[in-house]
């Protein structure tokens, strides 16, 4: 019996020390590229590096400063938003239709939206950089949005599909009874229950636009986004530009994976069906 | 009710928006990699197999793919049965397992450049350690070999977590009694992963396979960040077509071949992986 408690016992320290071994993989590159993007040029150019903090603004201020970034930044802001806006407003009643309704087409539907994940998505910024000159939308925000919105449209469609699915029909159905609507039915008992999972697969839809290199490359010339900035400008660019770059990118995305991290899962889970 | 016709006005939206950015830019791209002055031709494929950076370029990325997927797979099921076992701190874990999964490609290839870099932090453990005086030139055009590891480093740190939340999603879905079930009848911590975990899992492994191989394929910014030009992927020579050479005939052309590998693995995939009719849970 004694053995098995070691055995027992051993196998949690694996346990233990293997998690904070991954732990330790996962959070440490992200540690040394805040660790220059807080170090001062000459600190980020020089050699061999401090392995703590300075906390000196002046990489992050260069940065901020240099020209070409503010307005990348706003660019970047601008798309991912209309992203945000784009995939919502189109996703969130195709998840409804498909979690509340049977109806002929609904499996072609699905297949569509399942097929856009086993294609190269970005690699629609080519012919569109060509439709874009036709009608005037090349170069503009809402030219790379809309790309972007086929990246983020398929989450936000089955994202929304598992809201609405884990909502009683039954609710619904008790306030159309008591006079309201079928719209009315669904702003007041509906909405309020789903908003906080739209709220997240809106942030996501935010993420995949302002992460998105490819396309945003090809498709913006004068109107650059952070990424397709920092990507057509890294063999110019000195080291402390690259590293402050890089922890302005990485930065919202941290702090909006923390905000929907309870949300990953169901969706992935979904993902699967 | 008058709500047949309520279902497609509500599809409507999404449906038109992926047949105008979605199915046409597709048929797009075979318009430009197949047309020519003189109609159908296949002169861009040939500009494009001649080209000589185009075999080094078809090899670095297939043997990434073939490199990165399966140590990522791996790892992702390590870590969904690490998590498991955790009996406290389960969701903090799992949130700092995940937050690659925000990061963009790019800012992963910068991260992991600032520790390749001559004066980087490789370098400066190295130096530190007494085992070099001065920085080594890792990611120079002579040592190819290092800014592949370089990148294979950086794509398993970045998009293992896409991987790992498809399959602790999965992994709820299996009810807990088959584990205990197979756990009285003898069968040890190995055996139950290896017997009852892993064919349930099918179904999981198979989306995220796919998902994981397909961006493999598509792997774009690390190589930018860490070897510019020196490791030619194909994304990277489609973008440079595109680009710098105004050449969107071949740069089709390049995506096609990118296409055809995705469309290629994912049958693969749906094949050697099929989820028998009725067997799921």
């Amino acid at each position: 019996m004694s053995d098995n408690a070691t055995f027992r016992r051993r196998g949690r320290w694996l346990t233990g020390g293997s998690v904070l071994l991954l732990c330790a993989w996962v959070l440490g590159p992200i540690y040394l590229l805040f660790l220059n993007s807080f170090s001062s040029p000459s600190a980020v150019t020089g050699f061999p590096k401090h392995w703590l903090p300075s906390f000196n603004l002046d990489s992050l201020q260069f940065f901020i400063e240099f020209q070409g970034v503010a307005s990348a930044l706003w660019n970047s802001i601008q798309v991912a938003t209309l992203t945000m806006v784009l995939s919502i407003v189109l996703g969130a009643p195709a998840g409804y239709a498909l979690s509340r309704f049977e109806f002929r087409g609904k499996s072609l539907f699905r297949i569509m939206v399942l097929m856009t994940r086993a294609f190269p998505l970005p690699l629609l910024a080519l012919p569109l950089a060509v439709m874009y000159i036709r009608v005037g939308l090349d170069d503009t925000p809402l030219g790379l949005a809309l790309v972007h919105t086929t990246l983020a449209l398929p989450f936000a469609v089955l994202i929304t599909f598992s809201l609405f699915s884990g909502i009683p029909v039954e609710l619904e159905e008790a306030a159309w009874t008591m006079g309201c609507t079928r719209a009315q039915a669904f702003r007041k008992v509906v909405l309020p229950l789903v908003m906080p999972g739209i709220t997240a697969s809106a942030i996501f839809a935010f993420v995949i636009s302002w992460n998105e290199v490819f396309a945003a490359s090809v498709l913006t010339v004068q109107h650059r986004t952070l990424t397709a900035f920092l990507l057509t400008s890294l063999d110019v660019s000195p080291l402390p530009l690259k590293f402050a770059g890089g922890f302005v990118l990485v930065l919202p995305a941290l702090i909006f994976i923390f905000l929907v991290r309870k949300y990953l899962f169901a969706m992935w889970g979904i993902a699967n069906r | 009710m008058p709500s047949r016709g309520l279902p497609y006005l509500l599809l409507l939206p999404a449906t038109v928006f992926l047949a105008v950015f979605f199915l046409y830019p597709f048929t797009q791209i075979a318009w430009e990699a197949f047309s020519g002055p003189g109609g159908v031709t296949l002169s861009h494929f040939a500009t494009m197999v001649n080209y000589w950076k185009f075999p080094a370029a078809l090899e670095n990325t297939l043997l990434l793919a073939v490199a990165v997927v399966p140590l990522q797979t791996a790892m992702a099921l390590a870590m969904a049965v690490l998590v498991s076992k955790l009996e406290k701190g389960r969701d903090l874990i799992l949130y700092i397992f995940t937050i690659p999964l925000g990061i963009s490609d790019l800012a992963a290839g910068l991260i992991w450049f600032a520790i390749f870099q001559q004066t980087g932090f490789l370098n400066s453990a190295l130096h530190a350690l007494g085992v070099v005086h001065t920085p080594v030139i890792w990611l120079g055009y002579q040592s190819k070999w290092v800014i592949f590891l370089a990148v294979m480093l950086a794509e398993i740190w970045r998009a293992t977590a896409i991987m790992l939340v498809i399959i602790v999603a999965g992994m709820g879905l299996i009810p807990k009694e088959y584990g205990e079930a197979a756990e009285v009848f003898g069968a040890g911590p190995w055996q139950r992963f290896r017997r009852v975990t892993l064919p349930l899992l099918r179904p999981s492994l198979q989306t995220a396979l796919i998902l994981r191989t397909i961006l493999a394929f598509e792997v774009f910014a690390e190589v930018a960040a860490l070897g510019g030009t020196n490791l030619p992927v194909l994304m990277g020579e489609t973008f440079h077509w595109q680009f710098d050479l105004q050449d969107g005939h071949t740069a089709a052309a390049f995506a096609i071949v990118i296409l055809a590998i995705s469309i290629g693995f994912t049958l693969l995939y749906l094949r050697l992986l099929r989820v028998p009719k009725g067997a799921g849970i």
